[in-house]
């Protein structure tokens, strides 16, 4: 497996760069903590970058791209602290299942529905952006179809969300659409599997929710939902949020030494002091590792793979943004530092597209067959 | 970045899977692991065994011996070999990881030929005098004295935690030649043989029982000139030459062989019951992903150090190794840490290869320069932090 990034990744990865700089920098970043939602026009700017169609035919207007590039961008995005259903807009474009995604016209945010996926019964389900969302992609798991909703069909209530850059709102299982063949082309679930999910339990079939879904607003399917198997898209929305919080984990390495150099203590920087060299440290090692974990997955899309890239990203933004914190001293505790923006966030996305008790399980479940290559 | 995989590297794989399906049920039982000069017959027949077949000093330069393979090639020896459970490199550690590459990057074209080619056929055992009693971490401070006497050195001084010292023929050593220049200038690397008057080696048993390390006394001996690597009072380069070794790529086959573990501790679990416990469970999960990333970081650094080579460089690793190096020897003990879950009370019981295993991991994060050592190394190295005390 060859590692370097090739002249047109590093091109890719630097234009990523340079835009979040000039259209996303630290004043849009404060503005946008104050009023959080979706800038359009940046949405739209994001979409002729191709943020969200890099993957798309290159007949369709994509760049035919792979999943390496994707991540690069991706981590871009979460070094910038870049708020929006990047990853769901970024699925739905390169998919073609929403109409306008691939090219920012429209805002995708996604429901991630699948058994295990983290949430007990009664938790509901959590999802991104949802006011300022134009479709919702309804994600399950292995082949089942991937449906997509109009924004006001699933009953959804507002949450104090953690992350001030992220609002979300709740969902109740038992309100989104059942898990239904498409036009037959699901392996589908039991009716077993969609009870003990709540998908059923509230006894309503598929096409009573349809009826509800109409009254709420329209359902928007796009042309390729039938083809398009939720298994995949749940690997890739894991390996690119993974990719985000690399982005993260490698921008508080950043933050601290920064911070460690400048400030000074004692008559001299804290950076000289081996208690806070080796907090740094260990950042980096975090960071290196998670990104070894996450290139590969992106080269290999491998399942088990992807799940050890979540899991190790998910370990180094969170654990990154809070020795930042300790690095900063009373200062990180402000909310004029961004450090809790990156700690915030990476909580949310932890919880996001394989939690650790998912990745973990999984792993454990693979044990059994030969190491990747 | 991407999925580079060549017919080439894969008709190597399966020629070298073919070999060791044939060889390994042939290989004689392992012998008693405190067997010491059990140990290393064991370990240079299986030496003898690759160099017949090809596969010894396979990614050293032709010039040095071996067999110029691409470090991909080595990667995937290293991967079949480990995956097959076939045995690694045991008391041939230091002669084929640290010396081997050192003579191989540093030495004379003399000295190469001199040698490199029995290590490589399993007839030389080599060790590493570096550390003293008074330098460990601060191994710049080093004490060790030679003396020019004509075309000899004359070495005095002391030798500590020096591996497969009792069993080994030659020595890479350490030893200060300028007391007046600054402690980084006045060293020099010296292959001293084992058998020459005035050596005397001490074994040390270690927490696990094992005479695995020793102590070496250095009275007056003599030393030709010959065999010197690099310059007079260079040794300190030199040195740093087989320490990224060490901490860059020597440890990419035991990665395998612990993900190979993993495996048969979920066996393990899965037969006594244990499996069940989602606590257990999910620390083997994590630990999977922990390997997975190790074995990925050491390719990466292993394509980093070729195209370096290819753009003239060494082929060193470079202090990225330390980053690896901090991971690995944590991951490596969490390891033999979750394998004492798996066994239960058969962790105390000895008579399992899990529980003295668990014993020797313990020297991982202390051997090869302390994990204290190495977050030093990175703050300063690559984050560019000021310089502490």
């Amino acid at each position: 497996m060859d590692f370097r990034l090739t002249d047109d990744q590093l091109a890719l990865r630097r234009g990523m760069r340079e835009l979040l700089a000039a259209r996303f920098g630290r004043e849009a970043l404060r503005e946008a903590v104050e009023a959080p939602g979706i800038d359009r026009v940046l949405w739209r700017a994001l979409g002729e970058a191709g943020l969200f169609s890099l993957r798309a035919d290159e007949e369709e207007g994509g760049a035919g791209a792979g999943l390496p590039e994707a991540v690069l961008l991706f981590e871009e995005a979460g070094r910038a602290l870049l708020p929006g259903p990047l990853v769901a807009s970024h699925l739905a474009g390169g998919t073609g299942l929403v109409p306008g995604a691939a090219d920012g016209t429209a805002v995708v945010t996604a429901v991630d529905a699948a058994p295990g996926a983290g949430a007990v019964a009664g938790d509901g389900v959590l999802v991104e952006h949802l006011p300022s969302a134009d479709a919702v992609l309804v994600v399950r798991d292995g082949g089942e179809p991937v449906d997509v909703v109009a924004p006001g069909a699933p009953a959804a209530v507002p949450v104090r969300s953690l992350d001030p850059l992220s609002p979300l709102h709740r969902v109740a299982e038992g309100t989104l659409p059942a898990s239904t063949p498409a036009g037959g082309a699901a392996c589908g679930r039991s009716a077993d599997g969609g009870s003990a999910d709540g998908g059923l339990a509230d006894g309503r079939s598929a096409n009573e929710w349809s009826g509800n879904g109409a009254a709420r607003g329209t359902s928007v399917r796009g042309r390729a939902s039938g083809g398009v198997s939720a298994g995949v898209l749940r690997r890739e929305a894991a390996l690119l949020t993974a990719a985000q919080q690399l982005g993260s984990a490698a921008r508080t390495v950043e933050m601290a030494v920064a911070h460690a150099r400048e400030r000074e203590q004692f008559g001299r920087p804290i950076g000289s002091f081996q208690a806070v060299q080796h907090l740094c440290a260990r950042m980096l090692v975090r960071t290196e590792t998670a990104r070894s974990a996450v290139y590969a997955a992106a080269v290999t899309a491998d399942e088990t793979e992807t799940c050890a890239a979540k899991l190790l990203a998910d370990e180094a933004a969170t654990a990154n943004a809070r020795d930042c914190l300790q690095v900063h001293g009373g200062m990180g505790f402000t909310w004029e530092a961004d450090v809790h923006l990156h700690l915030k966030r990476a909580w949310l996305r932890a919880a996001q597209w394989r939690t650790d008790v998912e990745a973990e399980e999984r792993l454990a479940a693979a044990l059994r067959c030969p190491i990747p290559r | 970045m991407e999925l580079a995989r060549t017919a080439e590297e894969e008709e190597f794989r399966a020629r070298l899977r073919g070999w060791l399906a044939g060889v390994l049920p042939t290989l004689p039982p392992r012998p008693d692991p405190l067997d010491w000069p059990a140990r290393r017959a064991w370990d240079m027949d299986w030496q003898r065994r690759l160099y017949d077949a090809g596969y010894a000093g396979l990614h050293w330069p032709v010039d040095a011996g071996g067999q110029g393979a691409t470090p991909t090639q080595h990667l995937i020896f290293l991967e079949e070999t480990e995956t097959a459970g076939a045995p690694y490199v045991g008391a041939g550690f230091v002669g084929l990881l640290h010396a081997g590459p050192t003579i191989a990057a540093e030495g004379s074209a003399e000295q190469r030929a001199r040698w490199l080619p029995p290590i490589l056929r399993g007839e030389h055992v080599w060790c590493q005098g570096f550390s003293e009693p008074d330098a460990g971490s601060d191994l710049a401070s080093l004490r060790t004295r030679a003396v020019r006497d004509g075309d000899t050195y004359v070495v005095t001084g002391s030798k500590i935690w020096t591996s497969h010292a009792e069993v080994a023929d030659w020595c890479e050593l350490l030893v200060r030649t300028d007391p007046e220049a600054p402690r980084h200038r006045g060293i020099t690397w010296l292959a001293l043989p084992m058998d020459a008057p005035g050596v005397t080696v001490r074994p040390l048993r270690t927490l696990a029982g094992s005479r695995e390390f020793a102590e070496v006394f250095l009275d007056e001996v003599r030393v030709p000139v010959a065999n010197r690597v690099g310059e007079e009072n260079d040794g300190w380069r030199v040195t740093m030459v087989t320490l990224s070794f060490e901490r860059g790529t020597a440890f990419a086959g035991e990665v395998v062989a612990c993900h190979r573990t993993l495996r048969l501790l979920a066996r393990r679990a899965q037969e006594n019951g244990r499996w069940g416990d989602p606590v257990l469970r999910r620390r083997l999960g994590r630990l999977s992903a922990e390997f997975t990333a190790l074995w990925r970081l050491t390719q990466w650094n292993v394509s980093e150090a070729t195209h370096a080579l290819r753009r003239g460089g060494t082929g060193v690793p470079g202090v990225g190794g330390s980053v690896f190096k901090l991971r690995y020897s944590h991951a490596r003990q969490e390891l033999y840490e979750a394998a004492a879950q798996v066994l239960g009370p058969g962790a105390l019981d000895l008579a399992e290869e899990w529980a003295r295993e668990r014993l020797s991991s313990l020297s991982y994060t202390v051997a090869a320069g302390t994990s204290e050592i190495q977050h030093t190394l990175v703050a300063e190295r690559l984050l560019g932090l000021p310089k502490g005390r």
